[in-house]
């Protein structure tokens, strides 16, 4: 049974555990020739310009993962408790982004949100502004893309979870003389913490890693770090900067996922063996 | 079991909640609603609604050598690494689910990580580990091949997480029987096995087409000047020059998506145990 897994073990091993290691040896690897160095890290956590980036990211990232939970938990609530085949039929809704390009996606943003786009004509039409809003080409346009993007990743776990609670609890607590609110923050949000825990923590994930949306809805002040890294290796042609940058990011990816998948139990929903 | 919904709500309170969902809904679908009609305009610049109907830009796509080019790179990319990952995943997932051997769990973590590792770190490590290829006279940046093998990584672990559900999912003594009726592995594979995992395989097979097809930021680095896909087209086309033909190109992507969507809806609805 084992011989079955070698050919995934030989394609992973080659090109995906090596060339990780080569990226590490690169991040320490002395400019001079011999020697180990850890100048790359310091100038990444030190240099203001640097460090700014990596706060954006996270300051970034955590407004996203904030405006999905708040739009996903009703979505999720009515997906639960509306009929299966409805549900069914609304999580085509859902799951239908996943499967358009991100590149249109996107593109079909920066259409909507531009200077003379759909929603700013909505906007002076209806006489809410004067002038068109700036929507695109900085935060708001780089928000408006990601949680587009990711809020899949957070109804999907939120979905799951809801739809094994019985409904009979929150019967149950109304019967005992709680109120329809104490019910729903005594019984029922407690038992979707595990939901939110895997959707934060998806979307959280994935948004710190994120180069494409930033790049074509944010503006400078929107820089990710693995757009610093792209400049690094394309432009500035500084291989050991961007290897320790990657380092770095990986680090904290990695240390995200192990704290939360120790509190969830997550490699279930991966489908762990 | 059905439950009322909003938690509790008056109805006021609950046209509120309906209201906001559906407002999400909307938030989700629309770029799909703008993008279709954009690539019928007469304009060529990004009018909405557009100011008349054409064609145009459909045929600016289909006369462009570079854009026809781009997208059959990207469908053979994506065509090989469909085989590829199909193979090497469905073999992996038996071994993995069937098998009982030390440092299981530790192999299923390497299979599905490079879901987790950001795909710029994947990108600059492959670009990184590429770069002395070409001295050994076997050029892996601006190749298919380079970008065939960077896309098996991240299609793996979806045919794996799908495959092994379906193995999971059927009975084993189905197998059992089968081998002790004297069947040799082989044989239990193909006329046992393989028919009831089908349906797995097949949508480990979709997402990893449409993950390849659809990859841009290893492609950006891998496929150099020489070959460069679709996706990497597209991204430089809404970087320097916007116009309607990135929506015709998009909308036929649409409609690529739309129907593999469906052929994966059609094949959950013939597999027993998972209907939801």
């Amino acid at each position: 049974m084992l011989a079955l897994v070698g050919p995934a073990l030989a394609l992973l091993g080659v090109f995906f555990v090596l060339p990780l290691g080569n990226v590490v040896r690169w991040s320490v690897l002395d400019p001079g020739g011999a020697g180990l160095t850890g100048v790359y890290y310091v100038r990444a956590l030190t240099e203001t310009i640097y460090l700014r980036v990596i706060l954006n990211t996270f300051r970034i990232s955590l407004y996203v993962t904030v405006i999905c939970l708040l739009l996903a938990y009703p979505v999720a609530y009515l997906l639960a408790s509306v009929p299966r085949r409805v549900a069914n039929l609304l999580m085509i809704l859902v799951v239908l982004p996943f499967w358009i390009s991100l590149l249109v996606r996107l593109y079909a943003w920066i259409i909507l949100l531009q200077k003379a786009g759909l929603v700013n004509s909505a906007l002076l039409r209806l006489g809410l502004v004067t002038e068109p809003l700036p929507l695109v080409y900085n935060l708001t346009g780089v928000i408006v893309g990601m949680v587009h993007v990711l809020l899949p990743f957070m109804i999907l776990p939120l979905y799951s979870v809801m739809k094994g609670i019985d409904p009979n609890l929150m019967v149950a607590a109304q019967n005992l003389g709680g109120t329809p609110a104490q019910a729903f923050r005594r019984v029922f949000l407690p038992l979707t913490y595990p939901g939110i825990g895997a959707g934060v923590l998806m979307v959280f994930m994935l948004s710190i890693g994120y180069f494409v949306t930033p790049a074509l809805l944010g503006g400078l002040k929107e820089t990710f770090i693995a757009q610093l890294i792209e400049q690094q290796v394309s432009v500035l042609i500084d291989w050991n900067f961007a290897a320790a940058l990657a380092a770095l990011l990986l680090a904290v990816t990695l240390i995200v996922y192990y704290v939360f998948n120790r509190a969830l139990g997550l490699d279930r929903i991966w489908g762990g063996v | 079991m059905s439950r009322p919904a909003g938690p509790g709500l008056r109805r006021p309170r609950r046209w509120a909640f309906y209201g906001f969902c559906g407002a999400v809904f909307f938030f989700l679908m629309l770029p799909v609603l703008v993008v279709v009609p954009m690539s019928f305009s007469s304009s060529r610049y990004l009018q909405f609604p557009p100011p008349g109907f054409s064609l145009r830009w459909y045929s600016n796509y289909l006369r462009d050598p570079e854009w026809t080019g781009a997208t059959v790179r990207s469908l053979v990319i994506a065509g090989f690494v469909t085989l590829i990952s199909t193979v090497v995943g469905t073999m992996a997932s038996v071994g993995l689910v069937r098998g009982t051997f030390r440092g299981k769990q530790l192999i299923h973590s390497l299979i599905v990580s490079p879901m987790i590792v950001p795909v710029i770190i994947v990108a600059i490590a492959l670009y990184f580990f590429y770069a002395p290829f070409k001295t050994w006279g076997m050029p892996l940046i601006g190749t298919v091949p380079g970008l065939v093998i960077a896309h098996c990584l991240l299609a793996l672990p979806l045919v794996v997480i799908n495959v092994s559900a379906t193995l999971r999912g059927f009975d084993r003594n189905l197998e059992m029987a089968s081998q002790n009726l004297g069947a040799g592995p082989l044989v239990t594979f193909r006329r046992i096995t393989f028919p009831l995992i089908r349906p797995g395989i097949v949508s480990g097979a979709l997402f990893a087409f449409i993950t390849s097809f659809d990859e841009l930021v290893i492609a950006i680095f891998i496929s150099g000047s020489t070959a460069r896909t679709l996706p990497v087209k597209m991204w430089e086309g809404i970087r320097l020059e916007i116009d309607p033909t990135i929506a015709a190109v998009s909308s036929l992507l649409i409609g690529l998506s739309v129907t593999l969507l469906l052929a994966i809806e059609l094949l959950r609805r013939d597999r027993p145990g998972r209907a939801g």
